[in-house]
């Protein structure tokens, strides 16, 4: 195999000149057929990626279509005002549980965002310490850590030692989830803003701690916005750490010390049940839930798209 | 020691900043040598030397800027208007709105309004010298006037101060800087990245304002610390080698290293 010679690799420069082709002659050839080839290639890789982003969005699209195919028929203003209809009866709504959702998202919303965006202030402003960076792994493994595990561990903190289930539990099972979330992104945000600004703060006389409040994250608030929203949107939806906490009322009930309906469970408990207008419920709950989930998630994409603020100038 | 005759002539008249035997340092590594200079008020003193000669960090020794970076320190005495800014009893925040500063980049506030960063400075002052709204809208009216940017921004006070031009976001910090009424304004390379005609607009400004401001002023462009500065430093290496009126620098410099660097040689 060595001892070949180099010419077998480039078969177009070993014709003979007899073929009555210039060198500059199969060299355009050469450069065509390559410059075909890679066309080909460009095409099929082109393709290829298209097909995946579509791919990526089709499960969107389709859950989107099904929930609306199944969910819409129950959809009516008695959904968001009425009370669950006893089982087997029909009609009926789902009053308590959207306002349960609302009051599970308020309390995890208080607990995490201040800690959350404190946290990230933190991270980006002492970066590169080694309690920033333990801090910084720490709570990349709470992010990754499965919800129900973090159901589990809020029982036996806020569920068991009180000897019942209760929406403030089940509130800051969500809030601790959401820490992560939002500490990340605080950070990423806040990392953005460049270091002359916060130089020229210092150089007017700030103090540190206003430089960092009423510059930088100031200035690093839509984007910070932003993470908030698609944290709370991302909490919203979570079934298993309200399973062990909030548990799920079939009633009426905005005491923070009592068990509390919620979306994700209501829309569990009434789809492995074995009434068809109970299932038909379950879907128009989800309807709601994704419904709420998209308004966050649009509100996040104008927040960011504020008048002042990284990246209005450019 | 050729700056030796100099600095004697210098100390005779009261010096605004005096900085002695300053050292400077990055870590381990020492970026200013043994330095020691005066700076008189009411004159444009220009700091020339090549790159990475340690000209903005002893620019930044002056308002305690230095500090602010993590393992930077200081060692030596600067005393402005006879105290020294690093004793104990000193807050770096109080120099600092004594010594304004203004960087090689525009660094206007995006967040805010042309007018509320001229304003900025203000905000923090302590709650006996808030001002009401009124004598803001004055002192911001002022310190654009003075930066030579007023006529051109006074119909958009509220806008963006992001949305202007290089070389108008460059004067807006000057005039950030001049709100709050320094004795001396530290200029960081303030044209080195404007274009000539912002250069220009930005070095009449600076000849203007040395009649009630005492300006220290980095630069990389020798043409430029001729035209406009009354003293000139010229410094290699982290040291001061040659501290002498611009004048007297550029026609006949006292060090073989001067005459090499200002006639090209190199640099």
């Amino acid at each position: 195999m060595m001892i070949q010679p180099q010419t077998a690799s480039s078969p177009g420069l070993a014709r003979r000149p007899a073929l009555a082709r210039s060198y500059r002659d199969i060299l355009a050839a050469s450069t065509e057929r390559t410059l075909r080839r890679r066309h080909v290639k460009s095409y099929i890789m082109v393709a290829l990626t298209y097909f995946a982003a579509v791919v990526a969005t089709l499960p969107l699209l389709l859950i989107l279509w099904h929930l609306a195919k199944q969910g819409a028929s129950s959809l009516n203003w008695n959904f968001f005002t009425r009370m669950p209809a006893p089982a087997g009866e029909t009609g009926g709504g789902m009053a308590n549980a959207i306002v349960g959702t609302g009051i599970l998202i308020l309390i995890a919303s208080v607990l995490g965002l201040p800690i959350g965006i404190g946290a990230g202030l933190y991270l980006a402003e002492q970066r590169g310490t080694r309690l920033a960076n333990t801090v910084r792994f720490l709570s990349d493994v709470l992010n990754g850590l499965p919800s129900i595990v973090l159901g589990i561990f809020a029982w036996q903190m806020l569920v068991r030692p009180f000897g019942h289930f209760s929406a403030l539990a089940g509130g800051i099972a969500l809030g601790a989830m959401m820490i992560p979330l939002v500490t990340r992104a605080t950070e990423e945000m806040i990392r953005l803003v460049p270091v002359s600004l916060r130089e020229a703060a210092l150089a007017l006389g700030y103090s540190k701690w206003r430089t960092s409040l009423s510059v930088v994250l100031r200035t690093a608030l839509p984007g910070i916005v932003t993470g908030a929203l698609v944290a709370v949107a991302r909490v919203a939806g979570e079934t298993a750490p309200l399973l062990f906490t909030a548990l799920g009322n079939q009633f009426w009930s905005v005491n923070l010390g009592q068990p509390i309906a919620a979306l994700p469970m209501q829309i569990y408990t009434y789809g492995i049940s074995p009434y068809e207008d109970q299932h038909a419920q379950a879907w128009a709950g989800a309807l709601v839930l994704l419904g709420l989930v998209l308004i966050i998630s649009v509100a996040a994409r104008f927040v960011t798209r504020s008048r002042f603020g990284l990246g209005a100038g450019d | 020691m050729t700056e030796q005759p100099t600095q004697t002539s210098a100390a005779a008249v009261p010096a605004c900043i005096d900085a002695e035997s300053l050292d400077a340092y990055f870590g381990a590594s020492r970026v200013v040598r043994d330095v020691s200079f005066g700076v008189r008020s009411g004159e444009v003193t220009s700091i020339i030397g090549p790159s990475g000669c340690g000209k903005s960090t002893l620019l930044r020794c002056l308002n305690r800027m230095h500090e602010t970076i993590p393992g930077a320190r200081v060692e030596g005495e600067v005393r402005f208007e006879g105290r020294d800014i690093y004793a104990p009893s000193v807050s770096a925040i109080g120099v600092r709105r004594h010594i304004g500063m203004v960087f090689q980049r525009p660094t206007p506030f995006p967040t805010m309004s042309i007018r509320d960063n001229v304003a900025a400075g203000l905000k923090i002052l302590p709650r006996s010298e808030q001002l009401s709204r009124r004598e803001t809208d004055d002192v911001v009216e002022r310190a654009l006037r003075r930066a030579a940017l007023w006529d051109e921004v006074k119909d958009r006070l509220h806008t963006s101060a992001v949305a202007i031009s290089g070389g108008q976001q460059q004067r807006l910090c000057i005039a950030r800087a001049l709100a709050t009424s320094p004795t001396v304004l530290l200029l960081d390379e303030p044209t080195a990245s404007l274009d000539p005609l912002s250069t220009q607009r930005v070095e009449e400004l600076v000849y203007e304002l040395r009649s009630d401001v005492t300006i220290i002023i980095v630069t990389h462009n020798m043409q430029q610390a001729a035209r406009i500065a009354d003293r000139t430093a010229f410094m290699l290496a982290g040291e001061l080698v040659e501290y002498a009126p611009t004048n007297a620098m550029f026609t006949a410099p006292r060090d073989p290293r001067t005459e090499a660097y200002i006639t090209g040689r190199f640099g």
